[in-house]
């Protein structure tokens, strides 16, 4: 740990801004700003994943970095504006529960994960133990903002920073094969692309993609 | 050729013949074709197994198939006991064939029966056959989906559903105690060979959960109470015939199970193991017959009598392993040969009894004993028949159920030299039992029979019946003679199980075939004895004497008058002696406890021209008090789990989040 101090503060830091980041993303209620967040937190993924192939000195890992910027900071960010823009929902702000409650929910959660990894973990590598504490909650917030949202948009963008914990958590343990991370990646794009198409055949049906709407749908056939 | 081959041939031809089946479905020569091939494959099977037991039975044989799990293949063996449970199983299948082959002709779908009956006889081949955990589990599964299959043949009648859903329930619940049972044996290791299963050494822990799971598993589907509701239930709704092999043959294939692994597998047994199963034998037994009593369906009367049976049966394997436990291998081989010859015994007379059922049924279209009566007039040679075999049933000498029953109570009355107080107490107790419902089972079979086929008719069924067709007959009689033969040469029988006991106790009894005058003595001929053959030449020589005496002296002054009709002077045929006042004595002794049992009287007020009524009140405590509230239970349970059908996809989410985080949550409290 001496060793690699600086390593070790760097890779901290930004695993822990992507924490943060998530945290962002639970009080944006607007929908563009939720992108512009969600594009944030990928970029800080790929620097996390870039750092860690440095530091561990596994040049795959530039690819799962790259993949993460191309794909998570741009490709699918852009698409969702576009995305928003047809389907004109821009304008909308929602969220299911408020953000005070959202807020002490995810901090409950990261303490959770923290007290969690920290003591299931306790004979690892600190840097993979400090790494897996923060990708849980990654994910957990994930989930909540998942959980928190009624449209189908922002669901997208929760279920795609919860893969981002994911991605963390694969990076920040040593010797993961690359199969294995481009695999995900990719498992997550073809999601994205059913999620989209999905988006706009609901659209289509119900003239919003507020998902409540297929829940009244439901009620008329009960 | 090899013994086992044969028999495996025997097994594919019932299954081609059930293909058969299917493909001649709708056609009228499929019944006689697809019986004529069951009852030549059954009997081919059978006399190989005769054979084969009588015979060379040191030497097992070993087939094994390269089907099933990957690393395991399907193993079968023929050994001494599987060969004695391939007798049992082929006789039952060659007679019910036989039985099928006149009966089948009554049947208003046979599509739904040819099929699955043939597929029916293979299945419980198979069983006996296994020699590894998954095929025995998967050749069992089988057996009791076909056999469901032809409990739903008359799938509209009343009940038969109800029936059907109650038997696929318990079915699955054995197989899932027998599932656990054989994963307990296999252990760790996980080699579900019985060959690696008998030679492993099992914990005494391991033993007594094997021997729970057992109970409930193979004990569910031979009927031991409280685990018999779906027999009653079950057993009646199908075919006769099947009906016949599910009481007189499948019921012994689960206790073949039970042998396999409590008395086979899991090697020497102790001995508090042997005090549960003589309880619940002994219970099973009496409680069997009581509902037997009570009961005026005569197919139904005959399930519940199976049940009686097979707790006479547990309670021989549970004496064999009280004996075995404590290193008595003469006494042990004793009860066990008369578990074994009560399981062949009662498949003659079971199977009879249903097959002469059937041909009431067939004659009357009645299963109701009360409107039933003096079919010993209209259908004579069946009446003979089912004489012989309710005789038989009641334990009478000279016919085959006394020698199985006498020979059980010998081995009760060893109970002495058991060390164990526990044993010493018990086992004369669940003799107690047995011996009362021995004496139950006479008056219930005299009901039974005095009912249905004495007296007058008491409807128009009963009074225009007509006798049967001759294949049903022959094979009522080859039962008959059957149990007769086996009643008064009983030496034969048991020298012929003797490979039996060698193979599993170690032990024998002594050969029998030496005995003066075919008699048996099944310790020492100081101590006890018995010569069917005297007792028949006996009770024939005194019999005919008496009726000689009678009709040439006492009737030889003929008088002619009135007769005198008890202060009624003209009963109507409904006004006899019925199936309820039969069992009432019976019903005022044990049924106030056992059954709740209630008369009402309801007395019109004079003037009302309605008439009195007797009503009876009967409960079934174990189905009201066990089975319906675990029914209830599972009825709110799923009524409360089906609102999570009908949630918004959020809830569905926050449903799935809330789990991850409890279970999280439980790992950071506990870790």
């Amino acid at each position: 740990m001496q060793m690699h101090s600086l390593d070790f503060d760097i890779s901290h830091t930004l695993a822990g801004g992507l924490v943060l980041i998530s945290f962002m993303m639970l009080y944006q209620d607007r929908l563009y700003s939720l992108l512009n967040v969600f594009a944030l937190h990928a970029v800080v993924l790929a620097l996390s994943v870039a750092w860690q192939a440095y530091v561990q000195n596994a040049p795959h890992l530039y690819i799962t970095a790259a993949i993460a910027l191309i794909f998570k900071a741009i490709v699918i960010p852009v698409a969702l504006h576009r995305i928003i823009k047809q389907l004109g929902i821009h304008r909308d702000i929602e969220s299911a529960v408020g953000i005070g409650p959202t807020m002490l929910a995810g901090m409950a959660l990261v303490a959770l994960s923290m007290v969690l990894m920290l003591r299931v973990t306790a004979d690892a590598d600190p840097l993979a133990r400090e790494d897996l504490a923060f990708a849980l909650s990654v994910v957990l917030l994930g989930l909540l903002v998942m959980v928190t949202r009624r449209n189908a948009v922002s669901q997208v963008v929760g279920f795609m920073s919860l893969e981002n914990g994911l991605v963390l958590a694969a990076t920040g343990a040593k010797g993961m094969p690359l199969v294995v991370e481009i695999s995900v990646a990719f498992s997550i794009l073809i999601a994205f692309i059913v999620i989209g198409i999905f988006l706009f055949r609901i659209r289509e049906r119900f003239d919003s993609v507020d998902v409540s709407a297929l829940d009244d749908f439901r009620g008329e056939r009960r | 050729m090899p013994a086992i081959v044969l028999q495996m041939l025997c097994v594919a031809g019932l299954l081609g013949s059930a293909v058969l089946a299917i493909v001649l479905s709708r056609s009228k020569i499929a019944t006689p074709i697809i019986y004529s091939a069951t009852l030549a494959a059954s009997a081919i099977a059978l006399i190989a197994s005769i054979h084969w037991l009588l015979g060379d039975t040191a030497n097992a044989t070993d087939l094994t198939f390269p089907i099933g799990l990957p690393w395991l293949g399907a193993h079968f063996r023929l050994d001494a006991l599987a060969s004695f449970f391939l007798v049992v199983v082929n006789l039952g299948g060659a007679t019910a064939s036989l039985y099928g082959l006149g009966y089948g002709h009554h049947e208003e779908a046979p599509q739904r029966v040819l099929p699955f009956f043939p597929a029916f006889l293979a299945g419980m081949n198979l069983v006996v056959l296994a020699d590894d955990a998954f095929s025995y589990l998967l050749c069992w599964e089988f057996m009791s989906l076909v056999s469901w299959a032809l409990v739903m043949a008359h799938h509209r009648e009343a009940g038969n559903a109800k029936a059907g859903y109650v038997y696929l329930v318990m079915a699955s619940f054995g197989t899932l105690a027998l599932l656990l049972a054989f994963g307990l044996l296999a252990g760790p290791a996980g080699d579900y060979g019985f060959a690696a299963i008998r030679t492993a050494q099992h914990t005494p822990y391991v033993a007594t959960l094997v021997l729970i799971l057992m109970l409930l598993g193979a004990g569910s589907k031979a009927g031991l109470v409280p685990l018999h509701v779906w027999l009653p239930l079950a057993h009646p709704a199908a075919p006769s015939h099947v009906s016949a092999l599910m009481s007189g043959v499948m019921t012994k294939v689960a206790i073949y199970g039970f042998i396999r692994v409590v008395f086979d597998l899991l090697g020497q047994p102790l001995w508090p193991a042997s005090v549960v199963v003589l309880i619940l034998g002994g219970i099973t037994a009496v409680m069997g017959i009581l509902y037997a009593m009570m009961e005026n369906d005569l197919k139904r009367l005959l399930a519940y009598s199976t049940i009686e049976n097979v707790g006479v049966i547990f309670a021989s394997l549970g004496l064999a392993l009280a004996f075995q436990a404590n290193g008595l291998k003469l006494l042990a081989a004793l009860a066990f040969t008369a578990a074994l010859f009560h399981v062949l015994n009662h498949s003659f007379f079971k199977s009879l009894l249903f097959f002469g059922a059937g041909a009431v049924l067939t004659a009357t279209g009645e299963r109701d004993m009360d409107k039933l009566g003096g079919l010993i007039h209209r259908m004579p040679f069946t009446s003979f028949a089912v004489l012989m075999g309710c005789v038989a049933i009641s334990a009478l000498p000279p016919f085959n159920g006394f020698v199985s029953e006498w020979l059980m109570f010998q081995a009760v009355l060893h109970s002495p030299e058991l060390p164990q107080w526990a044993l010493k107490v018990t086992v004369p107790a669940v003799g107690a039992l047995l011996a009362l419902a021995a004496a139950l089972a006479a008056a219930c079979f005299v009901k039974a029979y005095g009912v249905t086929f004495l007296g007058r008719p008491r409807g128009v069924a009963a009074e225009t019946a007509e006798e049967v067709d001759r294949y049903s007959l022959s094979a009522m009689f080859v039962l008959a003679a059957l149990c007769l033969l086996a009643g008064i040469l009983p030496g034969l029988v048991i020298d012929a199980l003797s490979p039996i006991t060698l193979q599993i106790l170690g032990g024998r009894m002594p050969i029998q075939i030496n005995e003066p005058w075919l008699s048996i003595a099944p310790i020492a001929e100081s101590r006890s004895s018995y010569n069917g053959l005297l007792v028949m030449v006996f009770i024939t020589i005194s019999a005919s004497s008496a009726v000689v005496f009678i009709h040439r002296f006492a009737s030889r002054a003929l008088r002619r008058g009135p007769a005198w009709g008890c202060g009624f002077s003209d009963p109507t045929p409904a006004a006899q002696y019925s199936g309820g006042s039969f069992a009432q004595p019976i019903r005022r002794v044990f049924g106030t406890l056992v059954f709740h049992a209630r008369d009402h009287v309801e007395m019109p007020t004079p003037g009302d021209i309605r008439p009195a009524r007797l009503r009876i009140e009967l409960h079934d405590l174990i189905w009201e008090g066990m089975y319906q509230p675990i029914a209830g239970a599972v009825g709110l349970s799923s009524a409360w789990l089906n609102r999570l059908q009908f949630l918004t996809i959020r809830r569905y989410l926050s449903l799935v989040f809330a789990t991850l985080v409890a279970l999280l949550l439980v790992l950071a409290i506990w870790s």
